[in-house]
């Protein structure tokens, strides 16, 4: 009841909850291995950048709009295209509802 | 029971509509907005409960036919008639599955807003609006004649429109609003232009009937392009998507999933318009293409537009136009070989299976993934993700809920949508390769978006802004968890929802024949 | 439909029509937008009531029926209740319109416009 089995493979999820289970439980135990004589508050915990002054918080943050900055500034024509029809404006949308419009009828009609 | 199940269509949506205009008046008394509360969540439970019941019903039995002012409900042609004058409801396996989404989704929602709402003004109208909402939605799937379609569809926009614009003291609420309205109105007169045009040459309005008498003249595919091309723009498909994202943007939190199933029961008309009225079509290869162009065009431009966005919700918005192109696409394979019955058990039926199933996968997870935005929102105040960061830290349910939303729109094992996306992409690579490469090309860049908006959001250090912000209230996680729970056992058993809802709606939607005999079968 | 005049509703409705979506596109003013939603609904609704009439037909609204057939009031039925749906809709529009101009100062589509891209 939990399998679907089309084309080439049979997908079964309980034997991937298994397989989890099974890495979790690794990565619990990996984990607890850990050192734990540290302790807090002191320069043990504090942020180590090669010894330079460690920027404060809002700097340290990568914003969103500088992530994937290449995939961006690479598809840069494709992206400024994209932007041109969204405009925004309420009529803009009518109008290419009227264009889409006109063409599927035209399709529905020559072709059947 | 008999009577409650023979009834079950009229009450689910009459009770609603009577729920609607109760609200206002429950909470003019003292103590209303406690009492509002639990008499909204007692009609809901109580319309869960009738929803349940015809479920099984239209299952075991099969098509249920509600006829409104006849003497037993199943008589959908008068005596001494040839056709159904009455107005009709007839509920088969594809307006059962779409009632199942509508309301699992309305009753997190409504869970969800009632700690969200509170304090806010207006509280009355707003659930008032939901309930004429959701009333719309089940009308629009219930619904057994094009006119009735076309009122519920109004309903369904009206309600979802005020609803967007629900926090009028924002200029941009409104804008989503009014455009919403605006291309909900103009797409209902289409529809309801092209409705004339079928009246005019069969003189019924009942769509099994239209069905029934179908000619397939000029006007009818002109009608048929009406109809498509306003639905398509209803359901936000590419290049009609440009109003969903400024909309589902602005709308609050627990309105938002409502306003995207709205969206989905106008994917169910399209459906309905194009397997049911329109079935016997010779040709249903270019109709099928339609929609396959379509869909493809939503998947791609959809992705590449959200992985841009900085506002969370816009971001989300478009990849709700990108998840509907997979929808269309699954479904849009199973119409373009409907006709080739050899291609249709091949890959076809299971095509349709996975575009269904991804319908009810997609509702949850994109509900869940705008319940947690919105609780960003709810707490910091902006939807802006450059201004975010580090969230994780004090926010840990809505972190571990945007993961789970995160991974199940991506298609990633084991969550629900791995199951309908593996079902797409092997069964549209039989169809045609190309499209089921762009399929999981876009799949990946899902997952890049996802990834930056977690990344940016709620990983980094603690920003000094937010080191007070503290998690939202219980009855915000309450309805989250509720999705997430159906998002992981939906992927864990997709077999088992595949079998019992999904086949049953493909079914319906194949059968055109067994919808056109539940009403006009007394005919000679 | 072997008059000529017999179209002319059906004309009168094309051009309702054609005027309203020269109106909706190309209009940027939201009250005229709302205006042109009106021609069209009227567009509309004109079609669907042409459609209904029927030469030397009786209204159904005798209960001494005099010779001849009787019309099917469908299409009017129809048209009433897209009226009123329509009165809903503009009614809607037209608040919007306000907290709009409340908001941004302006009613001009492009002008009061935030939401882009």
């Amino acid at each position: 009841m939990s399998v679907i089995g089309y084309g080439y493979a049979v997908w079964a999820p309980l034997i991937w909850i298994v397989v989890l289970v099974v890495i979790g439980v690794m990565v619990l135990v990996w984990r607890n291995r850990g050192q734990k004589g540290y302790k807090k508050g002191t320069a043990q915990t504090d942020i180590f950048l090669s010894g330079a002054r460690v920027p404060p918080e809002e700097q340290r943050h990568v914003k969103s709009e500088n992530i994937y900055w290449g995939f961006f500034e690479s598809l840069k024509e494709l992206y400024s295209g994209m932007m041109k029809p969204h405009t925004g404006i309420v009529n803009d949308y009518l109008l290419w509802l009227v264009g889409v419009l006109a063409i599927a009828i035209l399709i529905l009609v020559v072709a059947g | 029971m008999d009577f409650l199940v023979t009834n079950a269509p009229i009450l689910i949506v009459a009770l609603p509509l009577v729920a609607a205009f109760a609200i206002p008046l429950i909470s003019l008394s003292r103590g209303g907005d406690r009492g509002r509360n639990v008499f909204s969540l007692a009609i809901l439970g109580l319309i869960v409960f009738l929803v349940a019941i015809l479920a099984r019903d239209v299952h075991a039995v099969g098509i249920r036919v509600y006829t409104f002012g006849a003497t037993a409900a199943e008589l959908a042609i008068p005596h001494g008639y040839t056709v159904p004058v009455r107005i009709i409801f007839e509920v088969d396996g594809m307006s059962i599955f779409m009632g199942l989404v509508i309301t699992i989704v309305a009753l997190a929602s409504l869970i969800y807003s009632l700690h969200f709402m509170k304090g806010q003004t207006g509280q009355a109208r707003f659930y008032s609006l939901m309930f004429l909402l959701y009333a719309g939605m089940m009308g629009l799937a219930f619904t057994g004649d094009m006119f009735n379609l076309f009122v519920f569809l109004e309903i369904a926009s009206i309600a979802g429109a005020a609803l967007a614009a629900y926090r009028t003291n924002r200029a941009d609420a409104v804008e989503g609003g009014f455009k919403y309205i605006v291309i909900s109105a103009i797409s209902a007169l289409l529809v309801l232009f092209a409705i004339g045009i079928l009246y005019a040459q069969y003189n019924v309005l009942s769509i099994a009937a239209i069905a029934h008498f179908m000619q397939h003249t000029t006007l009818d595919m002109i009608a048929l392009g009406l109809l498509a091309i306003a639905l398509v723009m209803k359901l936000a498909g590419v290049p009609l998507h440009m109003w969903a994202p400024d909309t589902y943007t602005v709308a609050p939190a627990g309105t938002t999933p409502m306003i995207l199933a709205a969206s989905y029961t106008s994917m169910y008309a399209l459906y309905r318009v194009t397997f049911t009225l329109y079935g016997g079509l010779i040709n249903t290869t270019t109709i099928g293409w339609i929609v396959i162009i379509v869909g493809v065009l939503s998947m791609f431009i959809g992705v590449m537009m959200a992985v841009h966005q900085t506002d969370i919700k816009r971001m989300m918005a478009y990849h709700a136009i990108s998840q509907g192109g997979y929808m269309l696409l699954g479904v849009g394979v199973g119409l373009a070989v409907i006709t080739n019955p050899a291609a249709l058990a091949n890959y076809g039926r299971d095509a349709m299976n996975g575009g269904i199933f991804h319908i009810i996968n997609h509702v949850f997870y994109k509900a869940l993934l705008f319940m947690t935005a919105e609780a960003i929102f709810f707490r910091i105040g902006t939807r802006d993700t450059n201004k975010m960061g580090g969230l994780a830290r004090n926010m840990k349910w809505t972190a571990a809920f945007y993961v789970i939303g995160a991974l199940a729109i991506s298609g990633i094992p084991p969550f629900n949508g791995f199951a309908s996306k593996l079902l797409i992409y092997e069964t549209v690579l039989k169809f045609s390769p190309v499209l089921s490469v762009i399929a999981m090309f876009v799949s990946l860049v899902t997952l890049a978006s996802f990834t930056k908006v977690f990344y940016a959001a709620f990983t980094g250090p603690e920003l000094p802004a937010y080191k007070k912000v503290k998690e939202v209230p219980k009855s915000m996680i309450i309805g989250m968890s509720i999705l997430a729970a159906f998002i992981i056992f939906f992927g864990i058993f997709p077999g088992l929802i595949v079998n019992t809802i999904v086949a049953p709606a493909t079914n319906a939607l194949i059968d055109q024949a067994g919808y056109i005999n539940a009403v006009m079968g007394a005919v000679p | 439909m072997e008059n000529i005049a017999d179209n002319f509703p059906f004309v009168a409705s094309a051009l309702l029509l054609a005027v309203a979506f020269y109106i909706v596109i190309f209009r940027k003013n939201l009250i005229k937008l709302i205006m042109g939603i009106a021609m069209m609904a009227s567009g509309v609704n004109l079609f669907i009531v042409a459609l209904g009439y029927r030469t030397g037909g009786n209204a159904p609204i005798y209960t001494d029926v005099p010779p001849g057939p009787m019309v099917l009031s469908v299409p009017q039925a129809l048209t009433l209740t897209s009226i009123v749906i329509n009165v809903a809709v503009l009614a809607l529009m037209l608040t919007m319109v306000i907290h709009t101009y409340r908001n941004t100062g302006d009613i001009d589509s492009e002008k009061s416009r935030k939401l882009k891209g």
